[in-house]
């Protein structure tokens, strides 16, 4: 059983098919590609695929369970931790709070531990503020727990929130545009940490991108989208060959 | 060019100066800020009154000279030397004296649990304010009414500060929770005219008190489900406008209930809303409040508040978080409107009306939003000023709306806004820290 299985979406935007008979199957443990030229409905899938919209038509089956309608919430409580295109950081909140509060899911010590400052509530608070910085460790940026997110650059932000979506315990993370804005020194650090996550969790990333070398070096599949529809679907080499992704990208490929 | 030059180096001098005579005061534990507390206002139980007297005045001035600032300028160089004879100077020498004992005994109590440091310094803290008040009736009637304030403020806060929604609905549920606490108590502990005789003995009224306070916290939170419900189905922002017309109609049905007096107001409430009661309430909303804000749960707010979507991506059920915060912030309400029916042993829906909705957005925003010292600050604060202000009657509610433009303007989020209120920083003895550094 595959871990996540979409079967012929669609999705409408008014008058507008945003995407169109979609479907994706991820196994446990791979690493997918979506590329797609701008507009083309990326980002609108992810938004399907985590309940931020709910899709016009179609199933997704996420653990084996229906996700269709479910509260955002609840789908990513299920194992399903994303980033954002545009950074959604808080921007009054501490980097170690951000990590923190992905976890509000696990924390069991109830509206009495939160009022009254229980020994379970502090304990709890403890233990989560232990494996957030844990993973702050892991993506490099322990060292600004305390900081302000709006005082840091942007390659650090991205970090930030992709901590904060480890920390959901995911299954399946869902990055869209983890490259975006980065330097090329960035960019092979973060290669590096997508590696790592994926190593040393064993989750399943589906990562949207625009640097095709990037994808091309991760991805073990890779769907190509154009408006709405998936013209292309397969191993890095076969997509870079594929007349119509080609075409669809007028020779942007050849800048990779 | 020399003018310009000289006044910076002139002001830099002088703050040089100011830093080093504060200085040694850096190294006060609150501890010896409460032992100064208490000195003085000791000295002025026994010394203040004749003092007062030999200086030209008729008695002590009950609120640090605020309240006849205005009314009498001719007082106040008798009053600048009366502060600084009874409090600053004795507060000053006291704290230096017993710096180092201070801080010896704060870092004993620090190896014990934080509640027992906390409970001693809470201990403490009132000793300085019973002695202080009891010194006029003005004095704890003024105290308790700014208890309530810091317990309204504070729960406001949560709501338009570490939730960043509009709320105004809290004059609606300090008088929810004031008319459900007074008709119990009037009910079932004390022979009333209208309500007839009481139902269980009076001699047992102290010890319902609390849970009735409770009860009216809790009819309050229900009420506020008929705003939360509908403000919080969806997003969007129709909370400020059904809030609203919420304080409207909770004041329009008390005008109209006439069983409790309608717009005459209801009185005959039994006098248990001593200073030391209402001070423990304050404590015990602060220690809750500030403990849901800093804990995962109550932060959620904050984070509903930056970024909702990603809020709810992150596993976080924005809509509990928002009714959670909504229904807590109203319980509190309802126990201060509890605790205000009982210490004016009247109330009348006149005092839950627009002017009350402005002076605590007023406390909230003046004093600092998502900041619990702020909210305490803020309150206080306020009730300095309307009290210093009082003599300028109508005008007063020019400068206050004026004033709190100002605020607006320099400071967006308030005095001390973003703050997280730390106790055990606040309580801890101060020399280790600085000699570390
Ligand atoms: N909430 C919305 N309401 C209406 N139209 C939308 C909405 N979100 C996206 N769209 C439209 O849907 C189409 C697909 O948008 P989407 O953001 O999914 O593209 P994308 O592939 O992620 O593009 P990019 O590479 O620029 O991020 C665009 O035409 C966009 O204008
Ligand atoms: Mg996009």
């Amino acid at each position: 059983m595959p871990l996540l299985q979409v079967e012929h979406m669609t999705h409408f935007f008014g008058g507008l098919r945003a995407v169109h008979d979609y479907n994706l199957s991820i196994e446990q443990g791979q690493i997918r590609g979506l590329i797609g030229p701008n507009g083309a409905g990326k980002s609108t899938i992810f938004n399907l695929i985590t309940g931020v919209y709910r899709p016009s038509e179609g199933k997704v089956t996420f653990r084996g369970e229906s996700i269709v309608g479910l509260p955002s919430h609840e789908i990513a409580a299920l194992g399903m931790g994303r980033t954002f295109q545009n950074l959604r950081l808080w921007r009054h909140m501490s980097v170690l709070d951000h990590v923190k509060m992905s976890q509000y899911s696990q924390i069991d010590y109830g509206l009495i531990g939160a009022f009254f400052g229980t020994k379970r509530r502090n304990q709890q608070e403890k233990e989560n503020t232990e494996k957030a910085l844990q993973l702050l460790d892991l993506v490099g940026i322990r060292h600004l727990a305390d900081s302000m997110v709006t005082n840091l650059p942007y390659g650090v932000q991205r970090r930030v929130e992709m901590a904060r979506a480890l920390a959901i315990n995911p299954k399946l993370l869902l990055l869209d545009e983890p490259t975006a804005g980065m330097n090329p020194d960035e960019l092979m650090d973060l290669m590096q940490v997508i590696r790592q996550v994926h190593n040393t969790f064993g989750l399943s990333i589906f990562l949207i991108e625009h640097r095709m070398k990037f994808v091309m070096e991760l991805c073990e599949r890779i769907q190509t989208l154009v408006f709405g529809e998936v013209i292309a679907e397969g191993t890095p080499k076969e997509i870079q060959n594929n007349p119509k992704v080609i075409e669809a990208y007028l020779g942007k490929e050849v800048e990779t | 060019m020399e003018a310009t030059s000289s006044v910076p180096t002139k002001r830099n001098a002088f703050n040089a100066w100011l830093s080093k005579q504060w200085m040694p005061y850096r190294q006060v534990s609150l501890l010896g800020w409460l032992l100064g507390s208490l000195v003085a206002v000791l000295l002025e139980t026994f010394i203040g009154t004749s003092l007062a007297w030999a200086l030209g005045m008729s008695d002590v001035p009950a609120l640090f000279g605020f309240v006849v600032m205005l009314k009498q300028p001719e007082l106040l160089p008798s009053i600048i030397l009366y502060l600084l004879l009874i409090y600053f100077i004795p507060i000053a020498i006291v704290v230096r004296l017993t710096k180092s004992i201070a801080n010896k005994i704060a870092g004993l109590l620090f190896r014990y649990p934080l509640w027992i440091t906390a409970l001693f310094h809470i201990v403490l803290l009132y000793a300085v304010i019973d002695v202080w008040a009891v010194m006029n009736d003005y004095r704890v009637l003024l105290a308790k009414l700014m208890m309530i304030a810091i317990i309204t403020t504070l729960s406001l806060n949560v709501v338009n500060g570490y939730m960043g929604e509009f709320s105004c609905s809290h004059p609606g549920f300090l008088a929810v929770g004031a008319y459900t606490a007074s008709i119990i108590m009037v009910l079932f502990f004390v022979n009333d005219k209208v309500m007839g005789p009481a139902l269980l003995p009076p001699a047992l009224g102290p010890f319902f008190f609390p849970i009735v306070l409770i009860l009216g916290g809790v009819v309050a939170a229900f009420s506020a489900l008929i705003v939360a419900i509908p403000s919080f189905h969806t997003r969007g922002d129709y909370l400020a406008i059904i809030s609203l017309a919420f304080m409207f109609i909770i004041k329009s049905l008390i005008e109209n209930l006439q069983v409790f007096g309608g717009a005459r107001g209801f009185m005959g409430q039994p006098n248990l809303a001593s200073l030391p009661v209402v001070f423990v309430w304050t404590i015990i909303a602060i220690w809750t409040i500030n403990n849901f804000v800093r804990s995962t749960l109550g932060k959620a707010m904050n984070a509903v508040r930056d970024d909702e979507t990603a809020a709810d991506a992150m596993t976080v059920n924005t809509r509990n978080t928002k009714m959670t915060a909504f229904l807590f912030a109203a319980f509190w309400a309802g126990i201060a409107g509890g605790l205000f029916a009982h210490v004016m042993r009247y109330v009348n829906p006149g005092s839950f009306g627009i002017k009350k909705l402005a002076e605590v957005l007023a406390m909230v925003y003046f004093g600092g939003l998502n900041s619990v010292v702020g909210s305490i600050v803020g309150a206080i604060g306020f009730n300095f000023l309307s009290e210093m202000l009082r003599p300028l009657e109508i005008l007063k509610w020019v400068i206050i709306p004026v004033l709190l433009i100002l605020v607006m303007i320099f400071r967006p989020t308030g005095l001390i806004a973003f703050k997280d209120f730390d106790p055990e920083e606040l309580l801890r003895p101060k020399n280790q820290t600085e000699e570390e550094v």
